[in-house]
């Protein structure tokens, strides 16, 4: 079933592109599989899981709520654009990992999207604040708390776990 | 470099790359020429199928082709059923529906397309025809039959009846001061990985080999039945799981899209990649957890427990995939940590017009604890006993192991309880929640009109089930260890556990010390992750090959320095004779030479083995039982049906802990799948059968703002039966979970024990009707 094509000009991760692109084409499908940045992952579909959270113009966006067509114009981050490869990991990154904040890893580039536009805006929030700021991402393995404490750290300078 | 790798909060190897958005899941594959697949499925619950046409649909552009049951020929055939029970009659899934469908999303036809969007416009064009039959997605309805039987050859809905028992139950009864009766209801609920499934066949044109990445739990076994549907043998099919995104159980079980879209990528001799999207998950990825219990238990007026009735009804759903074992656990758990001295359970297993059910996180446990530990907070109220006393009074101390509970446990051994220490566990996590000090603090809240309660649950979990588990270790010629686990990974962290375990086994660092997973050509037998078994089995048997290993680099040295093994050490990456460090060999020539570096050239006659190689198998004589006790509070609007958790305490035994990160890691990952499944998660079909609560909007995962850190603490009791002393931690969060809440629950609205709660989950609707109908203060 053929659809309308379109030219679509935007930035992602810092490089400028040039593509047509179907109408109907998610901007998720349209990130990991044409344009091979696999590292934002699907969930479900429906906007929900916050999985293929990336951010556009700097606010975190479901893309599997948006068109590909829709990045027209736009700036993108993914993932990948957190760290150059041959880096060191972004402190929000090392954090992840100190506080065993993943362990499948599958959600874990929505988080790290979400928690990188809550960190840019400069915020410092409790504990509590931070679980709601990052309650639109679901995690199925770790139940947030290593999560919640590694966002803690990099926003606050502290590394605990909220347990009382 | 710690004294012992093992015991060390090791920060995890895998993270790296995922982190930076470099992991490689199965959709993250790609092959030249690939195609994608989708699934066309039953939109109605039972029905004969009478006639279908896919003329039009194959003759989209873009289509490349649709395969049906009748493409599929002699394929089409029911699978093996992986875990056979003598009073089951299984009828297992077959790849597509040819006839009849008796689910909502059971596979009727495949369709291959250049793209998932063009597959799915497929659909439209597909011409079927249905005569309904009448649809029986309810317990009740299976078992009264009348007209639905969904298998009729079989003559009614029942799968199974099977029980068991000890003791004498009837003179128990007879001899009680006290009889509590209660009836106990699950839904159902499912694991929900947040990467769905995904199977990616790639077939070889010049070796005929098919390499399918897969998302299961358990590559060798898919392989196995792959092989056995498809007609191949197992060395022509090359199973890898790579980066799996969760799994929870469901990703064990095998499913007809591993048959059907290999079948189709040989067919087609292109690379055919299909993975589920989050409706078809819900609609065709199995479920489990909704059981009834009807319970009796018996008791002397102190308290002491007599004996036990349960009879027990399990809803499998329109096919039997794997076997009873579900409610084979639950009927082995509801003793728990206890003095059960007579015991009798049966188990009814019913056919429904819905999803297949198979383990998800707990496997039948949830159920057994929320029955026995309910049980006992009634009887409890009954003899005006507090609640965490009644439970001292009968528990097994830790002085009485083994323990023979009088039951065969699902791996066929008898039930024997080899260690732990349920007293201590009870009184660690009473103390840290303040357990003395709640009441007044209750009646404080309560006298402001606000509703805390306090709820508790403990278990005992029969974890690292066999048969093996098997690992391959090998030098290679740079001189480091590689190692292959026959258990796949879904982010469990195998790839730096397995590497501590080496570690301290060769005597090396761990950066010397690499781990895959996942791969059958890794490794020749694997039986795959499930049933907390990594830590007990996997790591056993990489202890088990790691020490072998070592034992034949030092005799391959010996050999080669022409030296006793005795007096050599492995420094460095090398091997050499200790106080004399200029006689040495490097572990990577060592490696080479030993397994014939020079074509026409004769080893050493002291070299006993070829080459730096082992392949270690651990069998478990029998499982080793983890245990534990929760305890939580919380604060309920009546009003709102919200439940709000304010503290949880877990003290749990998982026996020594490999990495205590990662243990911790999976008891509070654990405790957000029992919350869900407490208060949220809840699989709801009208009566027709259809699914109602197909998405993530109507089947609520606890997100961040609902799942507190717990407060973990850890009862040390390691197994003898293994030789790490390690027992499974991946269940533990989530087993007692929806006993503790709903108890918690019910003590905030009703500290007096004046009205039951006997189902879960508890979601708010159902919160705020229990509210409404005990007429609680609102």
């Amino acid at each position: 079933m053929t659809t309308d094509r379109h030219d679509i000009a935007f930035t992602l991760n810092g490089k400028p592109y040039e593509r047509t692109v179907d109408g109907r084409l998610l901007l998720s499908d349209f990130i990991r599989h044409d344009l091979e940045f696999t590292g934002t992952h699907v969930g479900c579909e429906h906007g929900v899981c916050g999985s293929c959270t990336v951010l556009v113009d700097g606010n975190p966006t479901r893309s599997c709520l948006m068109l590909a067509v829709q990045a027209d114009g736009r700036t993108i981050e993914t993932i990948e654009g957190l760290t150059p490869d041959s880096a060191p990991l972004a402190p929000l990154q090392a954090a992840f990992r100190k506080h065993h904040g993943l362990q499948c890893g599958y959600c874990t580039p929505g988080f790290l999207m979400t928690a990188t536009a809550l960190l840019r805006s400069g915020e410092h929030l409790s504990q509590r604040e931070i679980r709601e700021a990052m309650s639109g991402n679901l995690c199925r393995c770790t139940g947030y708390s290593g999560i919640v404490a590694a966002v803690d750290e990099v926003m606050n300078g502290v590394g605990k776990t909220d347990a009382v | 470099m710690p004294s012992s790798w093992v015991g060390t909060p090791v920060l995890r190897r895998e993270d790296d790359r995922l982190l930076r958005g470099h992991g490689r899941f199965v959709d993250d594959m790609h092959a030249a020429g690939m195609l994608h697949a989708a699934v066309f499925r039953s939109p109605v619950a039972h029905a004969r199928i009478t006639s279908l046409d896919v003329s039009a649909a194959l003759a989209l552009p873009g289509v490349h082709a649709i395969f049906t049951a009748a493409d599929l020929g002699d394929v089409n055939r029911p699978f093996p059923l992986p875990v056979p029970h003598p009073k089951l009659r299984a009828k297992t899934p077959v790849p597509l529906a040819s006839d009849t469908v008796r689910y909502v999303g059971e596979p009727i036809a495949l369709i291959v397309a250049d793209d998932r969007y063009i597959a799915e416009d497929a659909f439209d064009h597909i011409a079927i025809d249905f005569e309904p039959l009448v649809a029986t997605p309810s317990l009740e309805g299976a078992l009264a039959g009348g007209d639905c039987v969904i298998h009729p050859d079989l003559g009614d809905n029942v799968a199974a009846r099977f029980g068991q028992s000890y003791g004498d139950v009837e003179a128990a009864f007879a001899a009680a001061d006290v009889i509590v009766r209660e009836s106990f209801t699950s839904d159902r609920g499912s694991g929900q990985p947040i990467e769905t499934r995904a199977i990616f066949a790639v077939p070889d044109v010049n070796t005929g080999v098919i390499t399918v990445w897969d998302t299961t739990q358990s590559p060798h076994v898919a392989r196995r039945l792959m092989a056995a549907t498809l007609d191949l043998p197992e060395d022509q099919i090359h199973v890898i799981a790579p980066d799996v995104g969760g799994g929870f159980g469901p990703k064990v079980v095998f499913y007809p899209e591993e048959v059907i879209v290999p079948f189709a990528a040989r067919a087609l001799q292109r690379p055919i990649k299909y993975v589920e999207d989050r409706l078809e998950h819900f609609r065709a990825t199995v479920h489990e957890r909704e059981q009834v219990h009807e319970c009796e238990l018996a008791a002397k007026s102190d308290g002491t427990l007599l004996g036990m009735r349960v009879r027990i009804v399990h809803d499998t759903g329109a096919y039997v995939p794997w076997g009873v074992i579900v409610p084979f656990i639950t009927l082995t758990t509801i003793p728990g940590p206890y003095h059960l001295p007579n015991y009798d359970a049966e188990v009814t297993v019913v056919y429904t017009n819905r999803v297949p059910v198979t383990p998800h996180r707990g496997a039948g446990r949830p159920q057994a604890v929320f029955s026995m530990e309910r049980m006992l907070d009634r009887l409890a109220n009954e003899l005006h006993l507090d609640q965490a006393e009644i439970r001292r009074r009968n528990y097994i101390g830790a002085d009485e192991f083994p323990y023979d509970v009088g039951l065969i446990f699902r791996d066929g051994s008898p039930m024997s309880y080899d260690s732990g220490d349920y007293p201590q566990a009870q009184q660690t996590a009473l103390e840290r929640i303040g357990y003395d000090a709640f009441p007044a603090y209750q009646a404080e809240l309560r006298a402001q009109g606000r509703f805390v309660g306090i709820g508790m649950a403990g278990y005992v979990e029969g974890t690292g089930l066999g048969p093996h588990e098997s690992a391959r270790l090998r030098v290679d010629s740079a001189g480091k260890i590689r190692i292959m686990s026959g258990a796949a990974s879904q982010g469990q962290g195998h790839e730096t556990t397995l590497a501590q375990v080496a570690a301290d086994a060769l005597g090396m660092p761990m950066e010397d010390i690499s781990v895959r997973t996942g791969d059958t050509a890794g490794v020749p037998y694997g039986i795959g992750a499930f049933a907390s078994r990594l830590g007990a089995l996997a790591s056993s048997a990489v202890k088990i090959g790691a020490t072998q290993l070592r034992e034949r680099i030092l005799q391959a040295a010996g050999a080669f320095l022409e030296v006793s093994p005795d007096d050599l050490e492995i420094v460095d990456g090398s091997v050499r004779v200790a106080g004399s460090p200029s006689q040495s060999i490097r572990l990577g020539d060592l490696a080479v030479q030993s397994s014939g570096a020079f074509p026409g050239s004769t080893l050493p006659n002291d070299l006993v083995e070829i080459g730096l190689e082992t392949t270690a198998y651990f069998r478990p004589t029998q499982s080793t039982y983890a245990s534990g006790f929760h305890v939580v509070t919380v604060e309920v609007d009546p009003v709102g049906g919200i439940v709000t958790i304010l503290k949880y305490v877990i003290a749990h035994d998982c026996g020594n802990a490999i990495n205590p990160l990662i243990v911790e890691g999976q008891v509070q990952g654990g405790l957000a799948a029992g919350i869900g499944g407490a208060l949220y998660e809840r699989t709801v079909y009208d009566d027709m059968g259809q699914l109602i609560s197909g998405s993530f909007v109507d089947y609520l995962l606890p997100t961040s703002a609902e799942v507190p850190a717990a407060e973990i603490h850890h009862i040390h009791a390691p197994t003898p039966l293994n030789p790490l002393g390690a027992k499974g931690a991946g269940e533990g969060g989530t087993i007692p979970a929806p006993a503790a809440i709903v108890a918690a629950v019910e003590n905030a609205l009703w500290p007096d024990g004046s009205f039951h709660l006997h189902a879960f989950p508890l979601t708010p609707e159902l919160v705020w009707q229990a509210a409404r109908d005990a007429q609680a203060p609102a």
